[in-house]
């Protein structure tokens, strides 16, 4: 219960935060960090206008877009406190149900019938697809390293103690910042900020959305960053108590949000031919964490 | 009983020989109907735990014959039966189109009827020559579904291309059973579990792998799939959906059956099937990806689904091999229910696929496009069987991938480095496959269901009538049922797998990985899914009852004389994806070139081929016919000649004892001197 809570809470502010620090990074005033709520809250209020080739798909894929990542977040634990359910598996449960909000937000970008959304759509579905073999055997390392299958106990028992599991733990923020940013088409993969359609992923893809639809999509993206947050936080809060554990969990996150903003304003964007090569390193880094995993637990024999 | 069913078979095919065409339909649709009753009672009664045996007194050649149906049996005949009675629904309606052709009905009918019997009896006979026999009916009835329209060139070469295959199918399997007997004496499945607990490991290993080979074939394990992209396209769609949703699915018996009669070293038969089950998949799925005709792309995902059933098969020997119970029993129920599922939603695409060929006339799915405006019932189920064969949540693709993600994971505590590394590699091989299915459904649905149309047709689309689309909507109500209630059918399938796992005793300080306990969670999750989808759109509904929703073009970032040419195509959607696979595919492009300073109208094509078809079939095909080349001459066409052959081969065949016998007496006589 706390941690839909707590990310909830967090997917408020937390694209403001990453507005903010890249204003303050280039010098310009910038918007509040309340900003990206109010213009969800303003697209709400607005009415709709579709595409005359557009079919039942395009209006109801957003809600599933949603609906999905929602439910994706209640199998987020708080550290050592269960999310609303823990079951064995339901890490495999979180990547499809997210991968089925993606089927939507694809088919839906296809339904248009446009040059340019194809575009993004098929560039996602690649990538996605590129990013997911990495989360399985990151999640897979810390099942063995562990002894459990589900995401509460897996972070519950994981104990930071040697200096070879805080470069195990390192390594896993790291790939999962880039899974983050995957998924939430950022920096180094996608521009969101791009002026040119060609060079867009996931905002071509929306192109024809407007009004509820629009407010949808960005809410979803908003909570998908906070839901990453929280399962880079509960790397380090598996053992602390509340007290301790919700100030750090915000800490993280706010930390989590700057990264994502300085990374954004000093990198530029990769060539689009040149991310598939990126994104499958990842898995590698993830492979790379396995066999630290079984060097920790004395399996080279 | 099985007299009985026996003498309605035969008075069903002779009826059907007699009547006009719209009652020959009738008569197999019912005949089908009560075979598939009769059979399907058995079967519910084994799979409640009351067997049915009888045994028949046989001949002398082949001696008793027994029918058993076990559990496993009776599963498979479920399957068996369900699909078969959706795809004589669905093809009574979808032959109908087709009435002026009389003869090519009536053989097609009492094919339909010989190989649903030809499969109950697969799955029930226990003696190898009469399973040899009906797997040969089997073979030749499916050939003749297959070729109903004969008279197009590609759909009898894909014919004939499925009968010589599948005659090495039936090679492989002979040779099996020919040398039990041979050992033994007796064509009995018993025989086989006495002759492969006295052998050596190696032995039942070789006489395993013997009947792998066989059934692989059958059922399109890769390097052996190379028929099955051939054959599904041609035949007509309700018997595409028959052969990719059962009759290879009766290889995968074979294997299962054949685990349990032959005792043998666990462990290296399933490293052996995952590790080609996993190749399968990846092969499978990579290149029903860039496919461009839609039935070849289902069948292509045929071979990818068989991969994943495999992996399900090759996980449990492992578990029975390193005394794993709940990775045993993970992946045997994981392969068994995703026999069923693929069944279903595979069946399921294949008919829509029939449905849009005979609205449209084209499977090219370049020339289609914007279909759900004029088939809004086809394009939902094909949507539901899209999202079900991703494995994506909330159907029955998630359920049966998730008993195998959890066998997977159960084989983290089998801790040795090799199994922990083949674990790595298998999960990351099945992530592939779901994502690559994904990226290739996403184009499939889209490309043919949404945008605007593509190509102009000449007749006007319209939505398949009522009873084509009635029996798709009997396979999406199971299909949905599977995905919301999945521990009833986990409960059915505890005495099919009971049977694999029974006799190995467990090692008890493994640890369970609750799956399974996981999966009645998992389904309240799914409902809370639906629920808060409506509850967003009855949000949205509150949200904008008194807003202005306008209707629109499609926005073309400035340009606005946008027309269909302009939207992407199936191509252009994989692009990226075939230019990164181009090193493993075979892709044939002859692009012309421009060079003139004012270029005329050009055009160019791609080709996806099949690597492994030209490294297996096509090469060693080019070096038979090379040797074969000098002896061309011997076939000239004349019957004198032939029959001067004959009288050649009757003569040595009788003179050559008499002559080396001769030979020997010299030899003697020459030795005594």
């Amino acid at each position: 219960m706390l941690s839909i809570i707590l990310i909830l809470f967090t997917s408020i502010f937390f694209t403001g935060i990453i507005l903010r620090t890249k204003s303050i990074t280039s010098g310009r005033k910038g918007p509040g960090l309340m900003q990206p709520i109010k213009d969800v809250i303003r697209l709400f209020k607005k009415g709709a206008i579709y595409s005359e080739t557009t079919s039942i798909i395009f209006r109801i894929a957003p809600a599933i877009y949603f609906s999905t990542v929602f439910m994706a977040c209640l199998v987020i634990p708080f550290g050592s406190y269960k999310g609303i359910v823990s079951f064995d598996g339901d890490f495999i449960f979180f990547a499809y149900i997210l991968a089925l909000g993606k089927f939507f937000s694809i088919i839906s970008a296809m339904d248009t019938g446009s040059s340019f959304e194809g575009m993004g759509a098929s560039r996602e579905a690649l990538y996605s697809m590129f990013a997911e073999p990495a989360f399985f055997i990151l999640i897979g390392s810390f099942a063995l390293f562990t002894g459990n299958t589900s995401f509460h106990n897996i972070f519950s028992s994981l104990h930071l103690g040697s200096s070879i599991t805080y470069t195990l733990g390192g390594l896993a923020a790291f790939v999962l910042i880039m899974i983050a940013m995957i998924e939430n088409s950022r920096m180094p993969v996608d521009d969101p900020k791009t002026h040119l359609e060609l060079t867009m992923i996931h905002e071509v893809m929306i192109l024809d959305n407007s009004g509820f639809d629009l407010g949808l999509i960005l809410s979803t993206g908003y909570l998908k960053f906070a839901m990453y947050g929280a399962i880079i936080a509960d790397f380090f809060i598996g053992g602390l108590s509340f007290f301790w554990a919700i100030p750090l969990f915000l800490i993280i996150q706010i930390m989590f949000a700057v990264l994502v903003g300085i990374i954004e304003s000093f990198m530029s964007r990769f060539r689009m031919n040149h991310n598939p090569q990126f994104i499958l390193t990842l898995s590698s880094v993830s492979f790379l964490i396995f066999l630290g995993v079984l060097l920790v637990l004395d399996k080279f024999v | 009983m099985i007299n009985v069913l026996i003498i309605i078979l035969l008075s069903a095919v002779i009826a059907v020989l007699l009547v006009n065409t719209k009652t020959k339909g009738i008569i197999t649709v019912l005949t089908v109907l009560f075979i598939a009753l009769v059979s399907s009672f058995y079967s519910i009664k084994a799979l409640l735990g009351d067997s049915y045996e009888v045994i028949l007194s046989g001949t002398i050649i082949f001696g008793k014959v027994p029918i058993i149906i076990d559990s496993l049996s009776a599963w498979f005949i479920l399957i068996i039966n369900f699909t078969i009675i959706t795809g004589a629904l669905y093809g009574f309606n979808y032959m109908k189109k087709y009435s002026e052709m009389k003869n090519e009905i009536t053989l097609h009918c009492i094919a339909f009827l010989l190989v649903h019997f030809a499969l109950l009896g697969i799955c029930s006979v226990q003696n190898g020559f009469i399973f040899l026999l009906l797997w040969e009916l089997m073979a030749l009835s499916a050939f003749i579904l297959v070729i109903f329209e004969h008279e197009k060139p590609e759909t009898i070469k894909a014919g004939f291309n499925y009968l010589i295959q599948s005659h090495f199918s039936i090679v492989f399997i002979m040779l099996g059973f020919i040398y039990v007997a041979f050992k033994t004496g007796s064509y009995g499945f018993d025989a086989i579990v006495d002759f492969s607990s006295k052998q050596s490991v190696l032995a039942g290993t070789a006489l395993f792998l013997c009947f792998f080979i066989g059934f692989a074939i059958k059922s399109g394990f890769v390097p052996f799939h190379t028929w099955l992209p051939y054959a599904h396209p041609a035949a007509p769609s309700h018997v595409s959906g028959i052969m990719s949703g059962v009759l290879i699915k009766i290889g995968i018996y074979g294997i299962l059956r054949m685990l349990l009669l032959i005792k043998t070293d666990y462990t290296t038969i399933g490293y052996i099937i995952l590790f080609i089950s996993l190749f399968t998949g990846i092969y499978g799925v990579m290149l029903a990806t860039i496919q461009h005709n839609l039935k070849k792309l289902l069948a292509y995902h045929s071979v990818e689904n068989i991969g994943i059933i495999g992996i399900g098969i090759g996980l449990g020997c492992i578990g029975l091999g390193a005394s794993n119970k709940w990775m045993a029993i993970l992946g045997f129920s994981g392969a068994l229910l995703h026999t069923l599922n693929h069944s279903l939603f595979k069946s399921l695409l294949f008919y829509s696929a029939g449905n849009v060929y005979q609205a449209a006339h084209t499977l090219n799915v370049e020339r289609l496009g914007g279909l759900i405006k004029k088939m809004p019932q086809t394009a939902v189920l094909f949507l539901i069987a899209a999202i079900a064969i991703c494995g994506l949540p909330p159907l029955n693709g998630f359920i049966s991938e998730f008993l195998i993600y959890g066998g997977l994971y159960n084989w983290l505590y089998s801790a040795n480095l090799i199994s922990l590394i083949a674990m790595v590699f298998s999960v990351g091989g099945l992530v592939l496959i779901g994502g690559l299915a994904l990226l290739c459904f996403t184009k499939a649905f889209s490309i043919v269901f949404l945008g605007n149309s593509r190509d102009v047709h000449h007749d006007e689309i319209c939505e398949t009538g009522f009873w084509q689309l009635f029996p798709m909507y009997l396979i999406v109500s199971l299909m949905i049922f599977i995905g919301l209630f999945p521990s009833l059918f986990i409960n059915v399938l505890q005495r099919p797998v009971n049977l694999f796992t029974h006799n190995i005793v467990f090692n008890p300080s493994m640890i369970k990985v609750g799956a399974i306990d996981s999966l009645q969670t998992i389904s309240w999750l799914f409902f809370g899914l639906l629920i808060f989808v409506a509850a967003v759109l009855a949000l949205r509904k509150y949200l904008s009852r008194k807003k202005i929703i306008e209707v629109g073009t499609t926005w073309g970032c400035g340009y606005s004389n946008a027309n269909s040419k302009l939207q992407y195509t199936a191509g252009s959607y994989v692009r990226s994806y075939s230019k990164l696979a181009k090193p493993i595919l075979d892709i044939e492009k002859n692009e012309i070139k421009i060079d003139e300073v004012f270029p005329t109208g050009k055009h160019y094509e791609t080709d996806p081929y099949d690597k492994i078809e030209r490294i297996f079939i096509d090469n060693p095909l080019k070096l038979i016919n090379k040797i074969t080349d000098p002896f061309v001459f011997l076939q000239n066409g004349r019957l004198q000649t032939y029959i001067l052959y004959g009288i050649i081969f009757i003569t040595a065949i009788i003179c050559l004892p008499l002559i080396i016998e001769k030979i020997i007496t010299i030899l003697h006589f020459l030795n005594n001197l």
